[in-house]
């Protein structure tokens, strides 16, 4: 995680514009709400000291 | 026990000898579906004409002296995002009701018709499965049996209302985080959810497909794996079906648990309250004091609560960039947020299940069964929104699959075995098996069913 606290909300109007993501201001709150937990838990996530020579599993077959 | 509230074993027992006729079982069900639904909420569509239909079959296949499935009469219904010919899969969405009916039944629920048994119809549950409390705005709540104000739990709430409800006796679902196990446990019934990649998906809605398993709830052990045996085998339609042979787990289940290593999940797992209580009644039933610690078993439950609403809002990106508004606002928000979650986080999410994987195979070298509660808690009331985990009040809907998010991410099969003291809803633990091995964790439920230890009464008024 960036060493400076996630800005959940200007995060979400930048990524929003990016991808075409059009959003009602009365969902506005909720998923910048959503997108805090998600980002509380990815912290953990990305806190994980993972070997680089984990890959992951994927179930695709050629 | 009437006609109607048979489980489905003895129901095909009743059926083969001729104590019952498979349409006057079907009536008799259609008649308790038709009384006791409107107040569950259980059912978004019954599929009453196709069902008298499929019993006449069998009444006349016995009739000419024809061979009857395993399950022949035994009464079921799958959760409305499994395909049914004929019927439009809801996925408990009002999108997906604009589109065209399906054209066949799912793998899974053809092969249990296929056994005989029959379709009832179509099952509540949260929007495109995303929920923990099948508190649907479009399809209103799916109410619990035992007490009607509780939630049935999701996201498979009507299969847990159906089977708790004695509607029928086994009910198909999914499970990506819990919405087969924490239904079970809300409602008091049995539930299997099989290895990753055990029981083909095909004919379903996908919600997130790194994670996505289905299974059966019953209200007992023999239904749990008669049903599962049925609907093993192979299907070129799931590209993430494992190449596994059939293995039947009905034949060895009366096998019991002695020679088994057993142990308790500790760490994440152990805790204070009722969740606690009840695994210590099922670890004393069993003589089991050994404790085990699951490792990063917290860090799993983050990874998993990542990939969910990435994946997921995958799926639906098109109708989120046009109809937002038209998602029920229960779901909504957290699929618009799933859309923007970095690919970091997500790639390592991926990474960290193969490493957590590892670990918890190197855990199964010395133990075949662990046992870990499955809710933290009984059934919320309806619309309630905090729930108390050992003191500390939380979100409810959040944290109701803080036990069983962990298992699933690396696909574990995984029996849920409700318990109930009196005058209190139930609650279930997870008895937690190797890969591939549901047979073990279904000789350990049998053996708290048989002892009396679990618990799966129907609720019929």
């Amino acid at each position: 995680m960036a060493d400076e606290p996630f800005d959940a909300e200007a995060y979400v109007d930048a990524a929003a514009k990016l991808i075409g993501l059009p959003l009602d201001p009365a969902h506005r709150p909720g998923v910048v709400l959503n997108l805090e937990r998600i980002a509380q838990m990815a912290a953990l996530v990305m806190a994980f000291d993972l070997p680089e020579e984990t890959e992951p599993a994927p179930v695709y077959t050629p | 026990m009437t006609l109607a509230t048979l489980d489905a074993l003895s129901a095909a027992a009743a059926v083969r000898s001729g104590a019952a006729g498979a349409v006057e079982i079907a009536e008799a069900v259609l008649a308790h579906i038709e009384a006791r639904n409107p107040a569950l909420n259980a059912f978004t569509a019954v599929t009453a004409e196709r069902a008298l239909a499929e019993a006449a079959a069998i009444d006349g296949r016995r009739a000419r002296g024809e061979a009857l499935g395993p399950l022949a009469g035994a009464p079921f219904a799958v959760k409305n995002l499994f395909d049914i010919e004929g019927l439009t899969t809801l996925a408990g969405s009002k999108i997906d009701a604009e589109r065209p009916p399906a054209s066949a039944d799912s793998f899974i629920g053809r092969k249990l018709t296929e056994a005989g048994a029959i379709l009832f119809g179509a099952l509540n549950m949260d929007e495109y499965a995303y929920g923990f409390t099948t508190e649907n705005t479009h399809y209103g709540a799916a109410h619990n049996p035992h007490d009607l104000a509780h939630s049935a739990g999701g996201s498979s709430g009507g299969s847990g209302a159906a089977v708790a409800g004695g509607l029928v006796t086994i009910a198909l679902a999914s499970d990506t985080n819990g919405s087969i196990r924490v239904p079970s446990s809300f409602c008091g019934t049995f539930g299997l959810k099989p290895t990753y990649g055990r029981l083909s998906r095909a004919g379903t809605r996908p919600f997130v497909a790194s994670l996505d398993h289905l299974g059966p709830l019953a209200r007992t052990v023999g239904d749990l794996a008669a049903s599962y045996d049925a609907m093993q085998g192979a299907d070129p339609n799931d590209p993430a079906q494992a190449a596994r042979p059939v293995e039947l787990t009905l034949p060895p289940l009366e096998q019991g648990a002695s020679g088994l290593r057993i142990a308790i999940a500790g760490g994440h797992f152990a805790g204070s309250g009722i969740a606690a209580e009840a695994v210590a009644t099922v670890a004393k039933a069993l003589g089991v004091t050994r404790v085990v610690e699951i490792p990063e078993a917290a860090r799993a439950r983050a990874a998993a609560y990542v990939i969910t609403p990435s994946e997921g809002a995958d799926l639906h990106f098109a109708d989120l960039k046009s109809r937002a508004a038209d998602f029920d606002p229960m779901t909504r928000d957290r699929f618009l947020a799933g859309a923007l979650v970095p690919a970091v986080w997500v790639q390592r999410a991926q990474r960290f299940r193969r490493w957590y994987r590892e670990r918890v195979m190197e855990l199964f070298r010395e133990v075949d069964i662990l046992i870990a509660p499955a809710t933290p808690c009984r059934a919320p009331k309806i619309g309630q929104e905090t729930i108390e985990i050992d003191g500390v009040t939380v979100p409810a809907r959040p944290f109701i699959g803080v036990y069983t998010q962990p298992l699933s991410f690396i696909g574990l099969p995984i029996v849920a075995a409700p318990l109930r003291q009196p005058g209190a809803l139930p609650i279930a633990v997870q008895i937690i098996a190797a890969p591939w091995r549901e047979d073990l964790a279904l000789r350990v439920a049998r053996v708290l069913e048989r002892d009396g230890v679990t618990n799966a009464e129907p609720a019929l008024a």
